[in-house]
């Protein structure tokens, strides 16, 4: 399908993906004896949604943990499992200070080190350091583009783009982490340009399943035409319509819901002047790129108003994704595991949001499983031989060199005028998500026309945008499935829980997307 | 997005070309880094932590390039103003710019409380 790939390396473990939850996956799998590559497609310790932000995480002392659980487990609409939030929460309270020589750890005014959240630059730069120091072989700017698999149909590696270097890269590899990241659907989500979906489609073409993908409906303020989307000042936030009567914004889940309704009436201004002055000085410190935008701009957002807006989160702060089989978090797939947000995080989530905290748990906690049983998998099966023939298992969107016809980006703007706009996908409805389909439908149909690409950089396109629209069908053919609102799906023509719905949804289906109903079987049982 | 680079505060280092995640940056016959593919630039700040001279700017608009007076932004104070409230290499031992990402809780927890 293209050349003859020109950086040819074998491993124990490959772990595709470098952010959070690839980091922990290679360091765990290393610290198992395992030989390890991680391939990311932007930088290691910059690229993915965590290096931008600064991650809180679900930190909770043993004795507070029982509580904790019952209060997630009553928010999570009955698709959540104790048994795995409560090893979230043991992993994390292990894990964040074992990290205390590499990353400094702050210490409050009373002088107790503070271990909950993490500043995302220093976080993955640290991260970046942990699994050099554990041999870890990092490829940067080396985006996969499709698993491998042998003769005998077993997993094999995965092969991809050197796009610095100007080459392919071949891993063979018999057990591989997909840690990819959640998909956006290219909004201006702060640090998520690179998360389009890859590892959903990669891991479906190779066998595997998703699940909870209509749990994909989360959006973030961010000042207009910037992609600052740090959240936490906009609770002091005072929100005014466009004749500056001040619109009555609720905090909490319903924030979104009615800062969306007025956005769809017209612009909507802010102003952060009811925080406290003390406050203000120190924000710089607390959050150093939140202040960016409004200093560029010469806005004193404590005084002056300014516009907002909401960017599309997808399934990074929604919830679907390759769906687990085991507790280490292996798919459907032998050999092929997922972390962070390329799994399904519905056991510690269930149908609402994990927002930062939780998914950053989830994330060092996930990576940390899969990168283990990864590295068990590997230790049982015979290497991936040098000269064996191996095949890739992509099926659409990667284009042999030659005369591009028409350009990507012209098949991402279909996809965004599904996905972002909010009376489609955050308020939802039936005949709104049937429309929708249809219009993924006929873009599916434009990609496949697609038979080159004009250039290396020009196949990452366009197997991006393949991915991006396959996980825009598996979402929405599962929205349109699940006919009742619960979490985060809210379908207009369907107010209210439904008992019928107790269900997870399953999805995979290349060409044609399918959508499966399998009874919840969770355990409210923690262990001791 | 990426708007200017400071051929003469540049070291020539290339830690930005590496760091950048969306590869928007390219080495120039000159040995300084070159705006490639600015379109590809998703605005998210990184490259400035990752340059020790200071010699890149990103303008906070994300969704078009914008046109700046250079001598503008030298003059503004605003050059390495991200690394530098990160407490970045050089100014990782000055109090004044220690990590308070800690207090996060407590400004949520303020905020809600004076929402009633």
């Amino acid at each position: 399908m293209h050349a003859t790939a020109s950086l040819n390396l074998s491993a124990d473990v490959l772990v595709i993906g470098g952010g959070l939850a690839g980091t922990w996956a290679a360091v765990a799998a290393a610290r198992q004896g395992a030989r390890v590559v991680l391939s990311e497609k932007g930088y290691c310790g910059t690229s993915g949604v965590t290096a931008t932000a600064g991650p809180g995480h679900w930190w909770v002392p043993p004795e507070q943990r029982q509580a904790a659980i019952d209060k997630r487990l009553a928010s999570a609409a009955g698709l959540a499992d104790g048994r795995w939030m409560a090893r979230t929460l043991d992993s994390t309270w292990h894990t964040l200070p074992s990290l205390d020589r590499l990353y400094g750890f702050p210490v409050d005014d009373h002088g107790i080190k503070q271990y909950r959240a993490l500043r995302g630059p220093e976080y993955m730069r640290s991260m970046r350091r942990l699994a050099s120091e554990h041999g870890v072989t990092l490829l940067d700017h080396s985006p996969a583009l499709e698993l491998l698999r042998d003769d005998a149909g077993a997993l094999a590696g995965a092969r991809g783009l050197q796009r610095q270097a100007g080459r392919g890269w071949e891993v063979r590899a018999p057990a591989v982490v997909m840690a990819t990241g959640g998909c956006a659907f290219h909004s201006l989500l702060l640090g998520s340009r690179n998360n389009t979906g890859d590892g959903y489609l990669m891991g479906v073409e190779a066998g595997a399943e998703l699940s909870g993908m209509e749990f994909s409906a989360y959006y973030c303020i961010a000042p207009a035409g910037s992609t600052m989307t740090r959240s936490m000042v906009y609770t002091f936030g005072r929100y005014f319509d466009a004749s500056g009567r001040e619109l009555d914004i609720p905090q909490g889940p319903a924030f979104n819901y009615a800062l969306a309704r007025a956005l769809l009436e017209g612009p909507v201004s802010c102003r952060l002047d009811r925080i406290p002055a003390a406050i203000r000085e120190r924000l710089r410190y607390v959050q150093p790129n939140l202040m960016l935008p409004f200093d560029r701009s010469g806005i004193d957002p404590f005084r002056d108003t300014f516009p907002v807006t909401l960017h599309g989160e997808g399934t990074i702060r929604g919830v679907g994704g390759l769906r687990l089989i085991d507790d280490h978090c292996q798919t459907l797939v032998p050999g092929l595991f997922a972390a962070g947000d390329a799994a399904s995080r519905e056991s510690v989530t269930g149908a609402i949001s994990g927002g930062g905290a939780v998914n950053s748990s989830w994330a060092l906690s996930s990576g940390q499983w899969a990168g283990q049983g990864a590295a068990l998998h590997a230790r049982r099966q015979p290497a991936v031989r040098p000269g064996q023939r191996l095949l890739g298992s992509a099926t659409v969107g990667l284009l042999p060199l030659g005369d591009e016809r028409h350009a990507s980006t012209a098949l991402v703007e279909a996809i965004h005028n599904e996905m972002h706009p909010y009376d489609k996908n955050l308020v939802r409805s039936g005949g709104q998500l049937q429309r929708s389909l249809a219009q993924l439908d006929n873009t599916w149909d434009r990609l496949q026309q697609q038979t080159h690409a004009r250039d290396p950089a020009a196949v990452l396109r366009w197997r991006e945008t393949a991915a991006m629209l396959a996980t825009a069908r598996w979402c929405y053919s599962s929205a349109v499935q699940r006919n009742e609102s619960r979490g985060l799906h809210q379908r207009s023509d369907a107010p209210g829980q439904s008992a019928a719905f107790d269900v997870h949804l399953r999805s995979a289906g290349i060409d044609t997307p399918w959508v499966r109903h399998d009874a919840v079987k969770s355990s409210r049982e923690v262990p001791a | 997005m990426i708007e200017l680079i400071f051929t003469d505060r540049c070291s020539g280092c290339g830690e930005c070309v590496a760091a950048c995640p969306s590869d928007v940056l390219a080495l120039g016959s000159e040995g300084h880094p070159v705006i490639a593919r600015q379109a590809e630039c998703q605005t998210c700040f990184m490259c400035e932590l990752y340059c020790a001279s200071d010699a890149l700017y990103v303008h906070p608009d994300c969704e078009k390039p914008v046109s700046l007076d250079p001598d503008q932004v030298l003059g503004s104070g605003l050059l390495g103003q991200y690394r530098r409230d990160s407490g970045w290499d050089e100014w990782a031992a000055d109090p004044r710019y220690d990590n308070q990402h800690w207090r996060m809780e407590e400004i949520f927890a303020l905020a809600r409380a004076s929402k009633g």
